[in-house]
């Protein structure tokens, strides 16, 4: 466990292509589209805050999509997902409408949020997506109260928590941890280590990288997997959350991941991130959670360039119509600041 | 179905009572809830009667506590947390202001954390700074909470079963001061809070009292002996603070012309400020004999040595010696 670890954090390991043996080739083909769906609306995003067309911050994570998509492949609709200010593809991963992602952060009222929330505030319940919200570790609570209404309604559903390594730093998610654990509550908490929280490297901020020790401490079963090999993802994810379906209680998984921009908007923050270098960007970026799926597919023949070819090519068009559709949509009308406070207005005069 | 006799705590104990018998959706989770010592008797063997996975006692954790509740309202329960001191709750700031209060907002209307969080007031008794706060008007100023203060038997009781049901977060704080209250009380009528209004408790014309939880019952107290005095004080109970329906209250002041506003919290930035700009806001300059006067706490904290606690809170004399002088009678 712990040299594997240690290479883990190499950023110079864990390039190869990922093993796909056994693995049908539709969910890879599923898995590889909606990866790259996920990286070109993110890009999309980056290009649309460059060029002053967004107002508000965007938190991209592009780099790290492997473990949504690998996540989601085994969550149904009913269940309840709850992530954070870096939520883009935790969404997409569920619902691959990017016409409503743009919409939302162009703050127009066709969005997943009417216009609402922007980046940071997202929601689409019908798919399983209960909200994202920039207070770091705001929704871990919130995911294991979602999880005892499981099971106190005793449906096979569970809740998801996507935590970052700094949300960890966060008291409300230690308590979080322990109260799932004490409840026996059907969640799983995802960690996301991109080693990055903020500008601040993970050493700088907690003694040991490994945030999954604090599973160790609540009891809580759990993996430590590459965050960017798809396959380790979804399979991990899958014997997890069935453990969880069947009552077991919580679980946690920890992925290895990197963020290829910085920590908000378009740039990679080289200049003011502390012990993040272009060297080390570079090699992560070898470490593609697409690329790497990708190849190993081209290598086994059922997939190729062509076809790859083609894929961007639709995805970028479906991208260019959705986001000049979204730049076109009516923003909210000036009445809803007031309406949506509460479930009812209040007619005081 | 009869009336029957309530106390304040007794009447908080038969609306959990009924809102666990008629809604399978209800939960209960906090502190204490397994233990009389901390709520007193307003949640008597509620663990017994509807089993300890409804009425759950919790690790000391007051953040995960409160966020678990939003959490689990928002895939369709009706949680109620207990925070049987209202300043433990502090630790659970985030879920409330942050997530439940914003969270209806945020998403533009498509999910409303229907969760009420009970925080108790519990002062007194040489407890100090950290065992005596009032709170009330901080969450008044956030936008996407109801701030429920029930001052009587009857709105202990109906108002905690309105909280409940209604769809948006709602801070339901009482006191403990007021748990000796008694009264009889009809059968249990649901009723909707997001009509309720501040109420008339005793009709005058002299000067308007407006007073919100324990403060509400010192008012009545002092109208009482100002009755013998031939002062005739109208007192308002402002019952739910947020978001306020001043209407009544300024209806009242129209008639009597003059306002003395009764806050269990502190002064500065305070409920009592509210009242008194409301009012001000929306009647003529010259409608007022008098300059609006208020009674909240001292601009310091709970002391807990007995004699200077004793001076710190308001009492009832202190209510009539200033209408006195407000009104120069």
């Amino acid at each position: 466990m712990k040299n594997h670890l240690k290479n883990l954090f190499d950023s110079k390991k864990y390039q190869d292509p990922v093993i796909i043996k056994n693995e049908k080739v539709e969910t890879l083909k599923k898995m590889l589209s909606s990866m790259l769906l996920i990286r070109k609306t993110e890009q999309q995003l980056a290009w649309g805050k460059k060029n002053n067309l967004i107002g508000g911050p965007v938190h991209l994570g592009v780099g790290q999509e492997a473990i949504a998509v690998g996540v989601s492949q085994n969550l149904k609709k009913t269940d309840r997902v709850f992530g954070a200010h870096r939520s883009h593809s935790h969404l997409l991963a569920l619902n691959q409408n990017f016409y409503k992602l743009f919409a939302e952060v162009l703050g127009k009222k066709t969005g997943f949020s009417r216009g609402m929330g922007g980046s940071m505030h997202l929601y689409d319940q019908p798919s399983g997506f209960y909200g994202s919200v920039p207070i770091v570790a705001g929704t871990v609570p919130l995911a294991v109260g979602a999880a005892m209404e499981a099971k106190f309604t005793k449906k096979k559903d569970i809740a998801v928590a996507y935590i970052g390594d700094g949300a960890v730093e966060e008291g409300v998610v230690q308590e979080s941890f322990n109260l799932a654990k004490v409840q026996q509550s059907p969640i799983l908490f995802v960690i996301e280590n991109n080693l990055f929280a903020s500008h601040m490297y993970i050493t700088q901020r907690q003694p040991s990288k490994k945030i999954s020790r604090f599973a160790l401490a609540n009891k809580i079963p759990y993996q430590l997997v590459d965050g960017n090999d798809v396959i380790s993802v979804s399979k991990t994810s899958k014997k997890l959350i069935d453990q969880i379906r069947s009552g077991k209680g919580p679980a946690l998984i920890e992925f290895i991941t990197y963020r290829w921009y910085g920590h908000v908007d378009w740039r990679e923050d080289i200049d003011v991130g502390v012990k993040r270098s272009l060297k080390d960007v570079a090699n992560w970026k070898k470490r593609d959670p697409i690329l790497r799926l990708s190849k190993s597919m081209i290598k086994n023949k059922i997939w190729n360039k062509k076809k790859e070819i083609s894929l961007n090519k639709k995805i970028d068009n479906d991208i260019k119509i959705s986001w000049k559709k979204a730049m076109n949509d009516p923003y909210p009308l000036s009445d809803a600041t007031l309406k949506y406070v509460f479930s009812k207005r209040n007619n005081e005069k | 179905m009869k009336n029957k006799k309530y106390n304040y705590g007794t009447a908080i104990l038969s609306a959990f009572e009924y809102l666990l018998k008629n809604y399978r959706e209800v939960f209960v989770i906090g502190q204490g809830l397994w233990s009389p010592w901390y709520v007193g008797n307003t949640m008597t063997d509620l663990d017994k009667k509807f089993g300890v996975e409804r009425i759950i006692d919790t690790p000391v954790s007051e953040s995960a506590t409160t966020g678990a509740a939003v959490g689990a309202s928002l895939a369709g329960m009706k949680p109620i947390v207990v925070h049987p001191r209202i300043d433990f709750m502090l630790y659970a700031m985030d879920a409330i202001v942050n997530q439940a209060a914003n969270w209806s907002h945020m998403f533009g209307g498509q999910a409303n954390p229907n969760v009420t969080i009970r925080g108790i007031i519990n002062r007194g008794g040489e407890q100090g700074a950290q065992h005596s706060q009032a709170l009330h008007a901080w969450f008044a100023h956030i936008p996407g909470l109801r701030v429920v203060m029930p001052s009587t038997v009857a709105d202990a009781r109906d108002l905690l079963i309105a909280s409940v049901l209604c769809k948006d977060p709602v801070m339901f704080i009482d006191d403990k001061w007021l748990y000796n209250q008694e009264d009889i009380l009809p059968p249990i009528k649901e009723i909707d809070l997001t009509t309720q209004k501040p109420i008339v408790t005793s009709k005058g014309k002299d000067i308007t009292i407006v007073a919100s939880g324990h403060s509400s019952l010192l008012a009545r107290e002092a109208t009482q002996v100002l009755k013998k005095n031939h002062i005739s004080a109208e007192v308002i109970d402002t019952r739910v603070l947020s978001p306020l329906h001043s209407r009544p209250i300024i209806n009242s002041v129209k008639k009597t012309k003059n306002l003395l506003v009764v806050d269990p919290g502190w002064t500065s930035g305070g409920f009592s400020a509210e009242i008194i700009a409301k009012v001000i806001e929306q009647l003529p300059v010259n409608c007022l004999s008098n300059p609006p006067v208020r009674i909240a706490l001292p601009d310091a904290p709970a002391p807990s040595s007995k004699v200077l606690e004793k001076a710190y809170y308001t009492k009832t004399k202190d209510l009539i010696k200033t209408v006195k002088k407000i009104i120069k009678k």
